[in-house]
């Protein structure tokens, strides 16, 4: 599904691209050799405030992406992450957000919409109502944080397979984008919103999702690094096009599976 | 003294074309390759450590971190992997191909380590061969080497936790892994402090490093 594994980080409209796919192309390859050339000397100054050159900044983005592709093809989507008995679900949850736990927003639950867009046949928007009639699935995870902690947590909520499906999403498009109320945007891969283990919950150690957490919709995700699970979320969108999430756009890496 | 004999000038009359190097060419361009992607994956990995702490109170100061911010030294950590596993993978199989590791780290006498150990306590260090490794050398590499090797079987189990789960259970969990992983770097950072400060008390092994360091026979029988 990843056309090439240097993929820049946007991309740029397929006119242009084809365009001056050679010149990218030779500018990409130069990018990575002088990366790789300064990459001895910059070690060496480490603790100076060198800041990063724009070619090893360019370098170290390349391989990121090549380790997207890389990601993507140890992906196994058949492939079921651990579940856990109930006595090891840590209640609550541990709280992360790029923000403080006292900036969080609660939202109105019987107003709140989930609003459809991009390669779906019906765009109609959901109410909270209407998801709880889509059939439930329960799963005991541990959500793992690019940071390195952990916890185990349990999570219920329709699969976001079902409901794509349900909506006529083309699950041939590559991604899947998430607008969140907190201003969260987020991408995953379409070979992960397959994953049976990929739900969009709205429960907690089946309880209502706690207004913290993403009450009344978030993203939860076993194959994926906490930071790719977005919360409050407000509409969701199929495409072809790659729009870097929020901390993507920090460069932090796209794939972010475990 | 063991037959790794050691060409001193009455006994050469061997033709130069029949010596080979104590470093030969690729083994200095892998350790060489290998410090400078170790430091790379050290410093980025206390960048990325320093958000959630495995001993509290333990930080690693900015000056030391690679990468400005956690985004940083991960994308230098998962750039360094790929050198850092293709250089040990070349190293390990130049090792064991050309006998190497045979040679050179075999055979360990209990005995040679304790007087090895005797001699350092007495601030007696023996260099004057540098092309044979004591007892306490020969153990240290071995345990940089696994070292390298766990580090690299670690990071594939708190990389991919999910798609390598039965990798991660081996580590007792995924903290298991992480703790076996952060440990790992410790034994690289103690082993790069001796490395370094016994390499400096004997700049010629820094030389031979460079250069190759003395001629030994080609044919030799371990």
């Amino acid at each position: 599904m990843m056309k090439s594994l240097f993929r820049p980080r946007t991309v740029p409209g397929k006119q242009v691209l084809d365009d001056h796919h050679a010149l990218v192309a030779s500018i990409e390859r130069r990018g990575l050799l002088r990366g790789g050339l300064s990459l001895g000397a910059l070690t060496m100054l480490t603790g100076c405030d060198v800041g990063r050159p724009e070619a090893v900044e360019s370098a170290l983005q390349s391989i990121s992406s090549f380790n997207d592709g890389v990601q993507a093809f140890l992906f196994d989507p058949n492939k079921l992450a651990p579940t856990y008995p109930e006595s090891m679900v840590l209640k609550p949850p541990t709280f992360n957000a790029y923000y403080d736990v006292a900036d969080v927003k609660p939202i109105d639950g019987a107003s709140w919409r989930l609003e459809l867009a991009g390669l779906i046949a019906d765009k109609k928007p959901w109410s909270g109502a209407q998801i709880a009639t889509l059939p439930e699935t329960d799963m005991i995870i541990r959500h793992v944080c690019v940071e390195g902690w952990d916890y185990i947590g349990q999570w219920s909520g329709v699969r976001l397979r079902t409901f794509l499906e349900r909506v006529g999403a083309d699950l041939k498009a590559r991604y899947v984008v998430f607008q969140t109320a907190d201003n969260y945007p987020s991408i995953i891969d379409m070979a992960t919103a397959l994953h049976p283990q990929t739900l969009l919950a709205t429960k907690y150690a089946k309880e209502i999702l706690p207004d913290l957490y993403g009450y009344p919709l978030r993203l939860r995700m076993a194959t994926k690094l906490g930071y790719k699970n977005p919360k409050w979320i407000t509409a969701i969108e199929v495409t072809n096009s790659y729009k870097p999430g929020y901390w993507e756009q920090k460069g932090f890496n796209f794939f972010g599976g475990i | 003294m063991s037959d790794a004999a050691i060409v001193d000038g009455d006994s050469i009359r061997l033709s130069r074309s029949r010596l080979r190097r104590l470093h030969p060419l690729p083994v200095r361009l892998m350790h060489w390759t290998n410090a400078v992607v170790m430091i790379v994956m050290i410093t980025s990995g206390w960048g990325i450590y320093d958000d959630s702490v495995i001993i509290k109170g333990l930080h690693f100061s900015g000056t030391y971190r690679l990468g400005g911010w956690a985004p940083e030294s991960l994308q230098w950590h998962f750039a360094g992997m790929w050198l850092l596993m293709l250089n040990g993978l070349a190293y390990l199989v130049y090792g064991f191909a050309v006998g190497r590791f045979r040679e050179r780290l075999l055979p360990i006498r209990i005995s040679d380590i304790l007087h090895t150990i005797r001699d350092t306590l007495r601030l007696k260090f023996a260099h004057d061969d540098i092309t044979i490794y004591n007892g306490v050398q020969k153990v240290l590499y071995i345990v940089a080497i696994l070292a390298g090797v766990v580090q690299v079987v670690t990071g594939f189990a708190i990389w991919k936790p999910v798609q390598l789960s039965w990798l991660v259970s081996l580590f007792g969990g995924f903290q298991g892994a992480r703790i076996t992983h952060f440990a790992g770097m410790a034994i690289l950072v103690g082993f790069l402090i001796v490395h370094v400060a016994l390499a400096l008390i004997v700049p010629r092994t820094i030389w031979a490093m460079l250069t190759g360091g003395p001629r030994l026979p080609k044919e030799q029988k371990p």
